[in-house]
């Protein structure tokens, strides 16, 4: 019990020794930049990939560990440590097929790498979070990090827009978070996720707090910090501009790696912690659950740039996802995280054929881009319609193991009609996630000739989101139990001795 | 257990699809692809051979745990209903393939062949599988690969057709997803644990508005692949934009997963409601007849013609099924097969005339009997078998069928038969058109009859119309047990429904009453 009443800080390295790996790394990066040429960014993301495979390592070594440090703003638990593996990966897919790009565009290397690896610090740190300090510490870390990145390519206005979009945008909602923040400290007397609880509902709960207005509030405005970042509608606004405009590998990062770690977060908040006061705001999901697959797939369907498209798909697959968190329960919570792994590499895979497809001068993004792509490029038109599929959840991948896995959550809970909604917009998605497959298999000739040159690095990012795509849906058993499994050890945590808990 | 049959059965023609793709040269892809789907067919062939008669259980099945957390299994097995749709995949698929490598498939061969074994792999899955997540797996797979041959190698508007193909099939199958879900949950109460495995889904019990529900999330999804009216409307499309080889597929093997799915699935796990639903489906099914026989009268494309022609067979195969008697259920799965040769045949034909003439309007051929008899004379067997004369296959079905339409609801049979009347007419009209009569257009003359090839892939489909017409014991009495162990479900469900109403009727006379009547 010691470690919930003791004021001191409780050490505990293992718990966060892989955010101390990449936030060395990160910073080691930098500093070689300094002495390193431009052109040499090459080694400055295997730097980077090996310092992610290290925190991966010893990531991996914590597993089935359960813990609380630094007076319990830092948990140690399978969920945690499930999400920093998710993040990364994501994060090691960004690097990897970052490695040609950075160098066609002659970005500079040593702030680009450090800042995916700030920026996959903070999203760590949002999985790892135990208090609500810590969670607003992480996501601005993140946020501030890809801000940066969106901007990256200097020289487009697209990526200027985005970049300031984002930016404002970003710090809107961080101030909805943070004055969310505020009120539930104002109405429990605590930042802690455990304390916060206990106040308003364990045994010696004042019965009042879980639904005072001041709560409600704070819970509500924590809510919309939240949606914008995972771009749930009507918090959307910002998400097509800033994966239009932001780098292929950055939106990417966005769309995996950014969505995956507020996830974590608004997960821990709403679904593990304050499952209690949320009973009554469950409506709201469905309604914003419901809103945002219908208007993401929707508006999804006029779009001709690819990664606007991709865009809004990515808003869509936020909204099946809420129809998990609308669902609540373990088997929810299992099913989000297994679908937030196979969203992963398919999304990642995805991103990887658009940017093979750019060269510097030619972005090539529109749809029409890939008409013929099938003759010219059999095998990258090939991972593409595998990913379009998947995304689109069509049986056995990744995408569609996931789906089932979240409409039979749903549909234990009884909403029936939360996933026949779901399961219609499925249906029109597949018109759009087929258009491409239509351009690149069915239409004649693109309106250029778009050539590859060798891109190791690009087609093993693509290889690697294949195997994952097909290995997750064909063979989901140990994914689906790590899932599960992980979810299940963030609700399980024993339960707290009341007294402990009084200041 | 033991027998690995089914599995090889199932995935040779996968393995033989990843084959090809590695293959460089035209004649060597054609050649890997025809082998490959002759192994599946001898393996059906041998099935046949192997398959006990009067057993209703599952044969040759496998069961292996596949998604443990949810109770799914990889559970495949053949029973005298899948077994001969099995048959009639691997024979059509093997036929379509030596069609097709005869010039009918020019460009990006190696992709065709490829996506043909993988459609083959998706339908014996669908057929062969108990699980029904597993079926489920299938019945998607074999969406993609037809999709593609029809998106890439089909005419006309073949974009458009393939793109309606896939969205109408999934918005039936992503709810019937749904429904399986719902199934699955709500059989766990009384399981105790979950379970997608078909015989564990038996007699699960729902209340009368739910099980309404989940039969019509099934039923939609069947009734838009048979395809039913009135959710007919992406066939004529597909079937006159596919390539030959896919529109043989999809009517003759496709369409029968619909049929199939009522059978397997939509009856046996809901029978009350399929019961109730009975005479709707029955009626469904005869607007379907007439209205496919009168709008295949007067088109004036062959392929339209013979797809819309499918539209009212598939209705006499549904009437067949919903009269849930054995005759009818019999002579569906009779015609369904009946269905697959003949009108694989005549598209197989459409298809070589089309090579020959670059056209399929009816208006550009007439007098074709004088350059090409020998294309003639089996254009007219392979009709007259889709007329139903009797000696041929056609007749058998039909007959089954409106026998048991007959015992079930006599109307409905009378009105079917005026299906049967305007088939003949609008057939026998075609027929006269394409062949009969002084050659009009020049280029007529010179057109060149069946090659080798052609009457190579011709001749199995006519022997067995002659075989399936004379001598339908074998297949009879291997339909037999599995047949009457449907029908048995839904006649325990008729007695459950009998004995409630009877005892409602009880209550609600008063006691006074019946002594009075005694």
């Amino acid at each position: 019990m010691s470690e919930f009443n003791s004021g001191a800080l409780d050490f505990s390295w293992p718990s966060v020794l892989p955010l101390i790996v990449v936030a060395i790394v990160a910073v080691a990066v930098l500093m070689v930049g300094v002495f390193a040429d431009d052109d040499e960014s090459v080694g400055l993301g295997m730097l980077s990939i090996g310092g992610l495979a290290l925190a991966f390592v010893l990531a991996l070594a914590t597993l089935g560990q359960s813990a609380r440090a630094f007076s319990g703003s830092i948990l140690l638990d399978n969920f945690a440590i499930y999400f920093e593996l998710a993040i990364l990966i994501s994060a090691f897919l960004t690097v990897l097929m970052s490695l040609e790009y950075v160098g066609d565009l002659h970005l500079p290397g040593a702030e680009y790498y450090s800042l995916i690896l700030f920026a996959t610090l903070g999203m760590m740190l949002l999985a790892t979070a135990g208090d609500l300090i810590v969670i607003f510490l992480g996501l601005e870390t993140m946020s501030i990090a890809v801000y940066a990145l969106a901007g990256f390519r200097r020289g487009d206005p697209r990526s200027i827009e985005a970049s300031l979009k984002y930016f404002i945008l970003g710090a809107f909602s961080t101030g909805f978070l943070l004055y969310g923040i505020a009120l539930i400290y104002g109405a429990t007397g605590t930042v802690r996720l455990d304390r916060i609880r206990a106040a308003i509902s364990g045994p010696m709960a004042a019965g009042p707090i879980a639904h005072s207005p001041l709560m409600l509030l704070g819970l509500g405005l924590m809510l919309i910090g939240f949606g914008f970042k995972v771009a749930a509608v009507p918090f959307h606004m910002w998400t097509p501009d800033v994966y239009e405009g932001a780098p292929t590998p950055v939106t990417a990062f966005m769309a995996v790696g950014v969505k995956i770690a507020a996830f974590a977060g608004f997960l821990r908040i709403f679904m593990v912690y304050l499952g209690a006061a949320g009973a009554e705001w469950t409506w709201v999901l469905w309604v914003l659950a419901a809103l945002t697959m219908t208007a993401g797939n929707a508006i999804a369907l006029v779009q001709t740039n690819i990664k606007r498209m991709l865009a809004y798909s990515a808003i869509a697959h936020a909204g099946y996802l809420l129809v998990g968190m609308t669902a609540a329960g373990n088997a929810a919570g299992g099913a989000i995280l297994y679908y937030l792994l196979g969203y992963a590499f398919t999304s990642m895979g995805a991103f990887a054929v658009v940017a093979a497809l750019g060269r510097g001068d030619a972005p090539h993004e529109r749809i029409a881009d890939y008409r013929g792509l099938a003759r010219r490029q059999p095998g990258l038109a090939a991972a593409m319609a595998l990913f379009m599929l998947s995304l689109t959840g069509v049986p056995p991948l990744a995408g569609f193991v996931g789906k089932f896995y979240l409409f039979s959550a749903a549909l234990s809970q009884g909403l029936v009609w939360l996933v026949i909604i779901a399961a219609l917009n499925s249906v029109i998605s597949a018109y759009y996630y087929i258009s491409v497959i239509v351009a690149m298999y069915m239409d004649r000739g693109g309106a250029e000739d778009v050539r590859m040159r060798g891109r190791p690095a690009l087609f093993a990012t693509v290889a690697i989101a294949v195997v994952g795509v097909v290995l997750i849906g064909l063979y989901p058993q140990p994914f689906m139990a790590a899932a599960s499994n992980a979810f299940a050890s963030a609700t399980s945590v024993p339960p707290i001795h009341a007294a402990s808990l009084l200041p | 257990m033991g027998s690995y049959w089914l599995t090889g059965l199932i995935f040779i023609p996968l393995l033989g699809a990843c084959l090809v793709l590695l293959q460089e040269r035209a004649d060597a892809i054609w050649r890997a692809a025809f082998i490959f789907s002759l192994a599946p067919l001898a393996i059906s062939l041998y099935l046949f051979a192997e398959f006990a008669p009067g057993q209703a259980a599952y044969q040759f099945a496998e069961q292996y745990p596949w998604i443990p957390g949810f109770g799914i299994t990889y559970h495949v097995g053949m029973d005298g209903i899948s077994l001969f749709l099995v048959l009639l995949t691997t024979i059509l698929i093997t036929l379509s393939i030596l069609y097709s490598g005869g010039g009918d498939i020019e460009s990006r061969s190696r992709e065709f062949c490829f996506f043909m074994l993988m459609l083959e792999t998706g339908l014996l899955g669908a057929l062969l599988a108990i699980d029904l997540f597993l079926f489920y797996v299938f019945w998607e797979l074999m969406l993609i690969p037809m999709y593609f041959l029809i998106g890439i190698w089909g005419h006309g508007r073949k974009v458009y057709a393939a793109l309606k193909f896939v969205l109408f099939t999934m918005v039936g199958s992503i709810l019937m997803l749904v429904a399986i879900l719902y199934l699955a949950h709500a059989a766990s109460v009384h399981l105790g644990r979950l379970s997608f495995d078909l015989p564990d889904l038996y007699g699960t019990p729902l209340s009368p508005a739910e099980a309404r529900w989940l039969f019509a999330g099934f039923a939609l999804a069947f009734a838009i692949k048979v395809p039913m009216w009135p959710v007919h409307t992406w066939l004529p499309d597909a079937h006159t934009e596919a390539p030959t080889a896919g529109s043989v597929i999809l009517a003759g093997v496709m369409l029968k997963m619909g049929c199939y799915g009522f059978l397997r699935f939509a009856i046996p796990l809901f029978p009350t409601t399929a019961i109730a639903a009975g005479p709707l489906f029955m009626a469904l099914a005869i607007v379907g007849i007439v209205y496919g026989a009168l709008v295949a009268m007067v088109q004036p494309d062959l392929k339209r013609l013979i797809a819309y022609s499918s539209v009212s067979h598939l209705g006499f195969v549904m009437l067949g099924i919903f009269a849930l008697d054995t005759q009818g259920v019999e002579g569906a799965l009779y015609q369904m097969l009946n269905h697959g040769l003949s009108t694989g045949g005549l598209f197989l034909l459409v298809g070589m005339i089309y090579l020959r003439r670059h056209t399929r309007a009816i208006s550009e051929f007439g007098g074709l009997w004088r350059s090409v008899p020998l294309m003639a004379a089996i254009f007219m067997v392979v009709m007259l078998s889709s007329i139903g004369l009797p000696g041929l296959n056609g007749f058998v079905g039909e007959f089954l069928i409106m026998l048991g339409a007959y015992l079930r609801i006599w109307q409905a049979a009378a009105f079917a038969v005026s299906g049967i009347i305007l088939g003949a007419l609008y057939m026998l009209w075609t027929y006269e058109r394409v062949w009969f009569g002084p050659i009009t257009k020049a280029v007529n003359q010179t057109i060149a009859d069946l090659s080798a090839r052609e009457i190579a892939v011709m001749a199995p489909l006519l022997a067995l119309m002659l075989l399936m017409g004379l001598y339908p014991r074998p297949l009879l009495t291997r339909m037999e047990p599995s047949v009457a162990q449907l029908l048995s479900r839904v006649q325990a469900a008729q007695a459950r429904l009998d004995a409630e109403r009877a005892l409602a009727q009880a209550v609600r006379r008063s006691p006074g009453e019946s002594v009075a009547v005694k």
